[in-house]
């Protein structure tokens, strides 16, 4: 799976947890998902649980703490993916 | 903040009913005598002995106006949705706005909201999960949803109250209690304004251990329409029943500063319990502790048995619907044909448990503010130990007109706990 075709999965899993202030044209690559996107960060966990159903794959705790910024994200699924 | 007594009023209503989920079409269901009791395919296939419900219909249309999407996401607790609703239609009907997103709380607006229970369903749905192993699964909103304090959580952050924001729990005297509660603050001047109610959470998992210990009626599951209703000769248990009911009590002077529409005055009221002694147990009140609630709010109120228009009484349709009516014409000194008009809606919406006290309140403001009194569906054969003890045309079986100032509401529940409000119409 190439990086796009994360991103193109990904993103709309992100969208669903913008607060009603931010738009979806905001996520970009570097983006902080809760300094820069605003999301409430107990939606951190909602984020993984929608990413494990949607990519097969399982988060540990300490992915979840290097979890920052959309590219963070797509670093650990595809860590995750190519095992 | 002044340290004189505020009289309070009350100044928005909301439902969520079996027989309506706004103020209008509840109003015309009880002025129509309708029934919102069911045949639950559900419970039928649980083996349940009682197969009926009422429970509110709410569209998926209708959860969208007053949740976003995210909120709705994993979102499974009918008591919070009921709960929700009910109570911002109290304060849309109240007129008063919500907190700008990025100002202050509004400091003087709190909340008391009962329960019984929160979020049953989605409490079964994490308890699975943790028993397979899978805590990690739960998601971010299992906390919210099941902690006792969801509903008033929920309301908190969508109005933006600064005030205290809490819940209540006394079983069925939940909503009673929690318009008491809230009327105390305001009178002392804590706060301006309280968003009262309660709620209940809907279906076999709330009502599973009523049906376990027979309270509810099983003799009637294919003929919903004929259950007999509080104080009949027939009255074999309640329907099990769900939804929510909401108030807002204002001081009268932040009413009457706003030009806010005035339902009632809350004259007072008393709490009390029975101590589970002298025949009060866990499920069965202690009369005398009944009848001081009753004498108690009218002292409070300071107002003669004598000036009682009408009585929203409890009458769950059980074997102790003549034990309150005795208790009633002791406390009140009234009987015969010198007794107040008395109804109870659980004939139309069954026991909504912790949500009966508020949803009966509503019906009670809205029965002062029309100048009628909404029929006891299905009681053609009035028990007889209640006929020996009041005039049967003081129980109607049709909605009849009639000119109310003064009235009274009382709730009992498990743990011998009653609550007992007064209002009068300014």
């Amino acid at each position: 799976m190439t990086t796009a075709e994360i991103y193109q999965k990904l993103e709309p899993i992100i969208k669903t947890y913008l607060p009603e202030d931010v738009n979806a044209s905001e996520i970009k690559r570097d983006s902080d998902l809760t300094k820069q996107l605003n999301i409430n960060s107990a939606h951190l966990v909602d984020i993984v649980l929608d990413i494990e159903d949607a990519f097969d794959v399982e988060f540990k705790n300490e992915d979840m703490e290097k979890l920052r910024t959309v590219d963070d994200t797509i670093a650990i699924i595809k860590k995750k993916i190519t095992k | 903040m002044k340290t004189v007594e505020n009289r309070v009023v009350v100044t928005g209503l909301g439902i969520v009913s079996p027989i309506g989920v706004n103020l209008t079409d509840f109003n015309n269901s009880l002025k129509e005598g309708q029934s919102g009791i069911t045949f639950r395919p559900e419970l039928e296939k649980l083996n349940f002995s009682c197969q009926l419900g009422a429970l509110p219909e709410i569209s998926e249309e209708k959860k969208h106006a007053y949740f976003s999407e995210l909120q709705l996401k994993n979102f499974n607790s009918s008591g919070i949705l009921y709960g929700v609703i009910a109570g911002m239609d109290a304060l849309a009907d109240a007129k008063i706005a919500i907190a700008d997103n990025d100002g202050e709380p509004l400091w003087d607006l709190g909340i008391i909201f009962g329960t019984g229970t929160s979020g049953i369903e989605k409490f079964r749905e994490s308890i699975y999960k943790i028993d397979a192993g899978n805590v990690r699964r739960l998601g971010s909103t299992s906390v919210s949803q099941t902690m006792a304090s969801g509903v008033s959580a929920y309301l908190g952050g969508l109005i933006g109250a600064g005030n205290l924001v809490t819940v209540n729990s006394s079983a069925c005297a939940t909503g009673t209690e929690a318009l008491l509660l809230g009327y105390e603050r305001i009178k002392n001047g804590h706060a301006k304004q309280i968003l009262c109610g309660s709620t209940s959470d809907s279906g076999p998992y709330i009502w599973g251990g009523f049906d376990a210990i027979k309270v509810s009626n099983y003799k009637y599951n294919h003929a919903p329409e004929q259950v007999p209703g509080p104080m009949s000769e027939d009255a074999g248990g309640f329907i099990p029943g769900s939804g929510a009911g909401a108030y807002l009590l204002e001081s009268l002077e932040s009413a009457k500063n706003r030009g806010a529409k005035i339902y009632a005055e809350i004259l007072g009221g008393s709490v009390n319990s029975g101590g589970q002694r002298n025949g009060g147990t866990m499920t069965a009140p202690n009369g005398t502790a009944i009848q001081r609630c009753i004498v108690n709010a009218l002292a409070k109120s300071r107002v003669k048995a004598e000036e009682i228009d009408y009585i929203n009484g409890h009458l769950t349709a059980t074997i102790k619907d003549p034990d309150e009516i005795e208790n009633w014409t002791k406390a009140l000194r009234r009987e015969g044909n010198n007794f107040p008009y008395i109804n109870s809606i659980k004939g139309m919406v069954g026991h909504c448990l912790a949500a009966s006290g508020s949803i009966e309140i509503v019906s009670a403001l809205l029965q002062l503010q029309d100048n009628y009194i909404f029929p006891n569906v299905n009681c053609d054969k009035i028990h007889p130990r209640i006929e020996g003890l009041i005039s049967s045309e003081k129980i109607p079986k049709q909605t009849i007109q009639k000119e109310l100032r003064t009235i009274i509401k009382a709730s009992f529940g498990f743990g011998d706990v009653n609550a007992c409000a007064i209002f009068k119409k300014i």
